[in-house]
């Protein structure tokens, strides 16, 4: 039962994603394939939150179905755009389709190939495992230069055996990534008020 | 100084936040709600309140004893003070009726009765309450004063039928009036 | 088998328990308290009648019961309407449209902590369908796929008011999910944490966040409380911020009243479910109280201490034991069922007060007063987070600091702006 479910899970989630990601080209009208789209990210979402990535998961439907499909549904609604009519699929268009799946499909195979050892054995994440790993994030070294704290919230919750993965993204992005995170944050800044500040009528 | 250009009020800060307004709203709304458990809102008293807000339970409570004497509720037919038939089946009513909602068979008064000189009284006479928009025409046009608007406004039934009223269902709500009766009293 | 199947039939028992016989009936609920209590409002009286109906049973009177039936009744009134389908719309998404704005907020409902753990025949369960990491945030991105069912039923109605309605809807929500975004941050940081279930049991020790009135040490009537409370009182400010963006931007996305601008009856008819009929309807009423229930329970949960009760008392109530079945997780989660509730008539009390905002009111309010407001709010919390030694005197001058300097540059933005004329022709 263990093993049973999440490959269940696994395969109605790797369906959806499929059936949105074929829905979207093969639908004619916009709206449809914008929520083909949606569907999709769903499917996704729940592909992550199978491998335990709870916060990448939800992170995908919040921004990417939440935010940012939103907007898309919205300029195809506020274009009022027609289903297109007539024979639009030129055989050149098709074959140009599959010859770019065909290649994705066959590096697939090449990447999957060169990686025998990516087997189901590292796939279930145990108490064990965890416990194991919270020692290891508290020790520096090479591959570990910012280490956790003993009591800190990751280490406990480790040791309780939940994956604590929010504060985990937290703590490599304040570490590691900390002047990037900090730029960027500026620059979405900037963005938004000048977002606002363009936004804001001139008048005559 | 044909058109007036009227500016739009400056708002002073405290009116732009909203906040203060918006506090002073919710205590309004809340004293009404407040009042209208405790059965004490605006004219409670003399609105014959249930207890709740100002409404009247309406079945159990009713308005009767308030109605003006002018009140105009459904039509009947009355009898005099010897229990006569006031109405001597003129039509005059039916063909008044804005909504047509009168419906008159006339009946002879055989010549042994001892009101033999009326002459005529209504076989059937009937009313669709569906259609009566209680004008009052009827009351007025009548020389007999046999139709009256009387005070009852609770005309109800399961059936279409049942908002007919017929003869004996007027008579029944209309009663005894006692006063003038040209006809009887052979001022005419 | 029975050793597999255990943890999921527990799980369904939850799943049926909290979601269709704890949320669901809340909505009927909220709705006869949306009646009665504006009837009070207007000193009316409301719905008051329908109760059962004993008479037709041989009985010499009916039984009222205040009316609390009328939802039923409403209920039976709209399944047996006509379900109209025009001939103009969009089949398959005015069908799924209203889906798609009723399972988001009944999906919502598993992170929320209605109450402590109960014990049942020896196995202690707690009263939460998924205790995941991520409470809020799911129910963000759960709650934000509502959107869709109100944008395609605007849309595929294929009429002028509804299409008017969604793509209000649609900009409305996407606006406040930032300021609602941004509001809970401050709280978030300052309990650490994500998990509901671990934010609630944080102020069960704490104290309500808006309500620090006892700690680990004492309520406010022992000494040793006010050691040790300084920094929960200025952790006040930031949260009473939070709490106000917070609370306004959920009646903005919940599409309540002073901003439900979507379904604006003096200017849309009836704005995105205008072409609806019967159950469709329902559905899209109903999901609008269940958003509203899931709203005042994140509310609750966040800022007002979820299901406990304060003072010390939740370790006695969750012990409380009657013939070995733990009971206190039912007594706190009656607990929480009163704040919602609470909750829920202040919704209603907002809703009969405040008149609607105009949609350029509502996009200011949203993107120029809340989106700075939260900033600021969490540069404070950051603040008083992270040095509370500085004490109270260096943090209040500090966030007046920036208070100011936001507040200038929003004047000089606003005096650069060209002057628009006193009166438009």
């Amino acid at each position: 039962m263990n093993q049973l479910l999440p490959s269940l899970v696994f395969w109605i989630f790797a369906g959806l994603t499929l059936l949105g990601g074929i829905a979207v080209v093969a639908l004619r009208n916009p709206v449809s394939s914008a929520m083909a789209v949606v569907t999709c990210f769903i499917g996704l979402a729940g592909l992550f939150i199978t491998l335990s990535a709870f916060f990448v998961g939800i992170i995908q439907i919040l921004v990417y179905t939440g935010a940012i499909m939103v907007l898309f549904l919205f300029i195809i609604m506020l274009l009022d755009l027609k289903v297109e009519k007539g024979n639009a699929r030129s055989l050149a268009g098709i074959a140009a389709g599959l010859s770019l799946v065909a290649a994705f499909v066959i590096q697939l195979i090449g990447v999957l190939g060169a990686n025998p050892d990516m087997e189901m054995s590292d796939a279930p994440l145990n108490k064990q495992r965890m416990v194991e790993s919270a020692q290891l994030l508290t020790k520096e070294s090479d591959d570990n230069p910012h280490p956790v704290g003993a009591d800190s919230a990751i280490v406990k919750s480790l040791k309780e055996g939940s994956l604590p993965d929010v504060h985990l993204v937290g703590h490599k992005l304040f570490t590691e990534y900390n002047f990037p995170l900090q730029m960027l944050g500026v620059l979405l800044l900037v963005a938004t008020v000048g977002v606002v500040s363009l936004s804001k009528k001139k008048s005559a | 100084m044909a058109i007036i250009k009227v500016q739009r009020p400056k708002l002073k800060f405290g009116e732009k936040i909203y906040l203060g307004a918006l506090i002073r709203g919710f205590f309004l709304t809340m004293r009404h709600a407040v009042r209208t458990i405790l059965g004490k809102s605006v004219g409670a008293g003399t609105l014959k309140s249930s207890g709740t807000g100002v409404t009247m339970q309406f079945p159990e409570q009713t308005w009767d004893d308030q109605l003006p004497e002018y009140y105009r509720g459904a039509p009947a037919l009355v009898t005099d003070e010897e229990d006569r038939e006031r109405c001597v089946s003129c039509q005059l009513c039916e063909f008044i009726c804005p909504p047509k909602a009168i419906k008159i068979i006339p009946g002879e008064i055989p010549t042994d009765d001892k009101w033999a000189k009326v002459e005529k009284r209504p076989k059937e006479f009937e009313i669709d309450m569906i259609r009566c928009i209680y004008c009052g025409m009827c009351e007025e046009v009548c020389p007999e004063q046999a139709i009256y608007l009387r005070k009852d406004y609770l005309i109800t039934g399961y059936s279409r039928e049942d908002m007919v009223h017929d003869k004996k269902k007027l008579y029944e709500i209309g009663g005894k009036r006692v006063g003038l009766v040209n006809k009887w009293n052979e001022l005419k | 088998m029975i050793e597999f199947l255990t943890p999921f039939i527990i799980i369904l028992i939850k799943v049926i328990f909290l979601t269709f016989l704890v949320l669901l009936p809340l909505v009927p609920v909220s709705v006869y308290f949306e009646r009665r209590f504006s009837a009070v409002i207007q000193d009316r009286v409301g719905p008051n009648r329908v109760g059962l109906p004993l008479t037709l049973f041989g009985f010499k009177k009916d039984f009222h019961l205040f009316g609390l039936v009328q939802p039923m009744a409403d209920g039976i009134k709209l399944l047996l309407k006509e379900d109209f389908t025009p001939s103009h719309v969009n089949k398959a998404f005015y069908w799924l449209a209203p889906a798609l704005t009723v399972v988001p907020a009944l999906i919502t409902v598993c992170v929320v902590p209605f109450g402590s753990d109960i014990t049942l025949f020896g196995h202690t369960e707690s009263l939460v369908i998924a205790d995941i990491n991520l409470g809020p945030l799911f129910v963000f991105a759960v709650a934000s796929l509502t959107v869709y069912g109100i944008t395609l039923a605007g849309w595929s109605s294929n009429s002028k008011y509804p299409l008017v309605g969604g793509v209000r809807s649609t900009a409305q929500m996407i606006s406040y999910e930032i300021a609602l975004g941004l509001s809970i941050i401050p709280v978030l940081t300052y309990f650490g944490e994500l998990n509901l279930t671990r934010i609630v049991e944080h102020q069960v020790d704490n104290g309500w966040l808006l309500l620090p009135l006892w700690n680990a040490y004492g309520s406010v009537f022992s000494a040793a409380y006010w050691e040790h409370s300084g920094e929960q009182w200025l952790f006040m400010i930031p949260a009473l911020i939070a709490f106000i963006i917070f609370t306004v931007s959920i009646f903005a996305e919940t599409n309540r009243m002073p901003f439900d601008l979507p379904e604006c009856e003096t200017e849309l008819v009836g704005g995105y479910h205008t072409e609806y009929s019967s159950m469709k309807f329902a559905l899209f009423f109903m999901g609008e109280y269940a958003a509203m229930v899931i709203g005042s329970a994140l509310i609750v949960t966040l800022f007002l201490g979820g299901w406990s009760l304060g003072f010390g008392l939740d370790k006695h109530i969750a012990a409380l034991e009657v013939a070995g079945f733990g009971i206190g997780g039912l007594i706190h989660m009656m607990v929480f069922g009163g704040k919602l509730l609470a909750f829920i008539l202040f919704f209603i009390l907002v809703r009969w007060t405040v008149p609607r905002f105009r949609y350029d009111q509502l996009m200011k309010l949203g993107w120029v007063v809340f989106f700075e407001a939260a900033l600021i709010n969490v540069f404070i919390a950051a603040l008083i987070i992270a040095a509370p030694q500085l004490g109270a005197l260096i943090i209040t001058i500090g966030a007046i600091v920036l208070i100011a300097v936001t507040a200038a540059i929003i004047w000089v933005a606003k005096v650069s702006e060209d002057k628009t004329p006193a009166l438009r022709a």
